[in-house]
């Protein structure tokens, strides 16, 4: 039973990462237009720098 | 550093570099876009808007189907959506200060936050949960146990902040909301559990505690997510209408907003144009449209020393007009004061979900007590007996309850929005499911406020010509209906000459060598009837009237017919004369309608109809409605009224098309049903699980398995909404 002193800091470590990425998401305003980010990728423009 | 011996001279040189600054400023622009969906048309767009000389950046939100664009402080919404348009892309401005909801965005973003915080740990504390339900052993359990309070302890004090903060404030009202029995269930749960942690116990209680709190949280942000949705609607339907105003200035016509016009100011009103201000006329000739205020179809002459407010609608000539009101007093202003009232009478409408609470809350907590109570004196155990009490509450707690009034608003919100509805109150489909009576105004609701020539048979072919000669003369919308009109029955305009029109009077020309005059009735000789008409006389020979009546809206008819078939009593009041409104009556099968009503009387009558035990539902969109819409009991405004109306009533129409409100009805009909059944579900499940927790049977299992099947069942009857 030793692993889960490994296996449930890992789980807790792995989750609290998808919490960050979706907090993350949210404050960087990524769920703002997802229709437009949705159809924005077929542009044949590149664009390397969008602008919020 | 020397005085200066022209301090003018030191000043000018900074003003300039002030005045410098403030056109490199860039300013903000939005743009409404209605029709863009493609990728393509975002590239155009973009593209399109960056080319316009002065724009620094444009972006398109493709869900929310506006453009904002940086531009230098020169550059007019108006040249923007110029070259929109030559690109074959429809635009509209919208005003950036109506569209600053940042606050209701604030609470949505929180919401999720603590939403998101809630759903981790629920993850993971039910994983650990697993463990111990299976038969982990007992030092095993206590490792879990400790892991869980880890987690859940800092996430009930993160996200059950919400429900804390709120049954605070109803205990400090001395109410006793849904949140009191929340709140304490969630606490009472932790705080058990990490008793019993510490000393060792079998059961704890941190799933529940954060289960709880996730659903609930769930059924808080759906609430929030509808309204936020139908608010932010609505306020694009303001943020079109830009209070701008030409103002007249010694140094000659300035575009103002109408927020910095000041009483004394002059103004110039174009033809087509709606008056910004309440006023006097000072130059011009013209005729006002006052529809949106009154319900008065027939124009009304206006010329210098002519009282004007703001609303109504210019006509034919420009008129120049000395500010009286402006912003904040200007009479269309002071209806907000009545919509506060409007707003206040509708918080104090009982919510299913509170009357439910009222009955619910003591219910539970008496029990809960009672337990702990019966227990203690039975077995003198303490820890026993606070356990049991405890498992009665988390058993008991609404969880299905927070869920069982929002899901079946969300359902019924979005699909009558896709049929055109706005629901923009909270407990707007509750009411609305209750109304056993419907007032309907006239012009502009159960009409378009489009007239049109009602017969055109009485008159010879040639006195037809005539008339579409002087018609096309002018753009007044009386004259303009009758063009079209006679156009359409086949006739040729006349050979009329020396045509010239005479603002706020009507149109004048020769015709084989005699006068001829189309216009008021006082200005070609006539006596005016309560009908809306215009006259045209030929020479010396009599006048004769074109009578308009009012364009009947599309499903208007349809509307009625279906409110009537759910048994609600259909009823007509406007403030129009009684000839017009007696006949789009009899056109509609209306037996009760009213005529030549002031917007108080409107209002009384609601109010009488209220006191006699009716339950009203208001129809309406003009200024002379909006004390009448706050006065029922829910109201509907279409899309077209003013802002005022729109501001008073729960639900906005946004298309044309009339037919939705009796759908409406129905949708709410059926969303009350839903939510009855919903409460039905969820003390279902309780009248089961009590018994096991008042015997203290329950387990930490049980009530986890209860809580979930329980929510599911309520969120997909919801979803059954058709």
């Amino acid at each position: 039973m030793d692993i889960l002193l490994w296996l449930i800091p890992i789980s807790l470590i792995l989750g609290l990462l998808g919490l960050g990425a979706f907090i993350w998401a949210w404050r960087d305003r990524q769920y703002d237009d997802p229709s437009g980010d949705a159809a924005r990728i077929l542009l044949p423009d590149f664009d390397e720098h969008p602008k919020p | 550093m020397s005085v200066s011996a022209c301090p003018a001279c030191d000043a000018m040189p900074l003003a300039l570099a002030i005045a410098e600054k403030a056109a490199a400023e860039p300013a903000r622009l939005i743009l409404s876009l209605p029709n863009v969906h493609c990728a393509a048309c975002i590239g155009s767009i973009e593209a399109g808007l960056v080319a316009v000389p002065g724009v620094v950046s444009a972006r398109v939100n493709l869900t929310l189907k506006r453009a904002s664009i940086e531009a230098a402080s020169g550059i007019s919404a108006e040249r923007l959506v110029a070259a929109l348009a030559r690109l074959g892309h429809e635009a509209h401005e919208l005003d950036p200060a109506a569209l600053s909801s940042t606050a209701t965005d604030r609470q949505g973003r929180d919401l999720l936050m603590r939403l998101a915080v809630a759903g981790f740990a629920m993850m993971n504390v039910t994983l650990l949960s697993v463990a111990v339900w299976s038969g982990a052993g007992d030092s095993a359990r206590a490792l879990f146990h400790w892991i869980s309070a880890a987690i859940a302890l800092p996430t009930i004090a993160f996200s059950g902040q919400p429900f804390f903060r709120s049954a605070w404030a109803s205990l400090r009202a001395g109410k006793l909301g849904m949140d009191v029995p929340i709140s304490l269930a969630i606490l009472l749960a932790t705080a058990i559990s990490l008793s019993e942690t510490i000393q060792g116990g079998a059961y704890a209680w941190f799933d529940a505690a954060v289960t709880l709190t996730f659903f609930l949280l769930a059924g808080r942000y759906l609430d929030h997510r509808t309204r936020s949705a139908a608010r932010s609607a609505a306020a694009v339907l303001s943020a079109l209408e830009v209070p701008r105003a030409l103002k007249i200035t010694p140094a000659g016509m300035q575009t103002v907003a109408v927020a910095d016009l000041r009483p004394g100011d002059s103004v110039l009103v174009r033809p087509g144009g709606r008056m910004p201000v309440d006023g006097v006329v000072t130059h011009g000739q013209s005729e006002l449209d006052r529809a949106i205020l009154t319900g008065e179809t027939n124009p009304v002459f206006a010329g210098p020393g002519s009282l004007v407010s703001a609303g109504e609608t210019n006509l034919t000539g420009p008129l120049t007009l000395r500010v009286t009101h402006a912003g904040r007093d200007s009479s269309l202003h002071r209806m907000a004061d009545l919509v506060a009232v409007a707003e206040a009478a509708r918080g104090r409408y009982p919510a299913l979900a509170d009357r439910a609470a009222r009955i619910y809350v003591p219910v539970v907590h008496l029990m809960s007590f009672g337990a702990f109570a019966v227990w203690l004196a039975a077995t003198g155990d303490a820890r026993l007996a606070l356990n049991i009490a405890a498992a009665v509450l988390i058993i008991t707690c609404p969880c299905a309850l927070g869920l069982a009034v929002p899901a079946v608003v969300t359902a019924a919100s979005g699909r009558l929005f896709r049929r055109g509805l706005l629901i923009k109150h909270g407990t707007a489909l509750e009411r609305l499911a209750t109304a056993d009576t419907v007032v309907f105004d006239k012009t502009g609701t159960l009409t378009l406020g489009l007239p049109e020539v009602m017969d055109l048979k009485t008159l010879d072919r040639s006195a037809l010509a005539v008339a579409l000669a002087l018609a096309e003369g002018s753009g007044h919308p009386l004259a303009q209906a009758l063009a079209v009109a006679i156009h359409a029955a086949g006739v040729r305009p006349a050979a009329v000459t020396a045509i010239a029109e005479v603002p706020g009077a009507g149109v004048a020309g020769q015709w084989q060598g005699a006068p001829v005059r189309l216009g008021r009735a006082d200005w070609v000789g006539a006596v005016a009837g309560e009908w809306t008409a215009t006259w045209l006389r030929i020479g010396a020979a009599a006048p004769v009237a074109f009578v308009f009546e009012d364009r009947l809206r599309p499903g208007a008819a349809a509307a009625v017919a279906g409110l009537r078939a759910l048994g609600l009593r259909v009823m007509l009041m406007s403030g129009d004369a009684e000839g017009p409104v007696a006949a789009l009556a009899e056109r509609l099968g209306i037996s009760d309608y009213a005529a030549r009503l002031s917007p108080l009387e409107k209002a009384a009558r609601i109010a009488a109809l209220a006191a006699a035990g009716h339950r009203v539902l208001m129809v309406g969109d003009g200024l002379n409605d909006t004390a009448a819409l706050a006065a029922a009991q829910v109201s509907i405004a279409p899309a077209s009224a003013l802002d005022a109306a729109r501001a008073a009533a729960d639900i906005v129409l946004l298309g044309t098309d009339l037919a939705p409100v009796a759908d409406a009805v129905r949708v709410a009909r059926v969303a009350v049903r839903r939510m009855r059944q919903n409460f039905a579900i969820s003390i279902t499940y309780n009248v089961i699980a009590v018994p096991f927790a008042l015997l203290g049977l329950a387990t930490p299992l049980m009530s986890a398995v209860a809580m979930s099947l329980s929510s599911i069942c309520v969120s997909l009857n919801a979803m059954r909404m058709k």
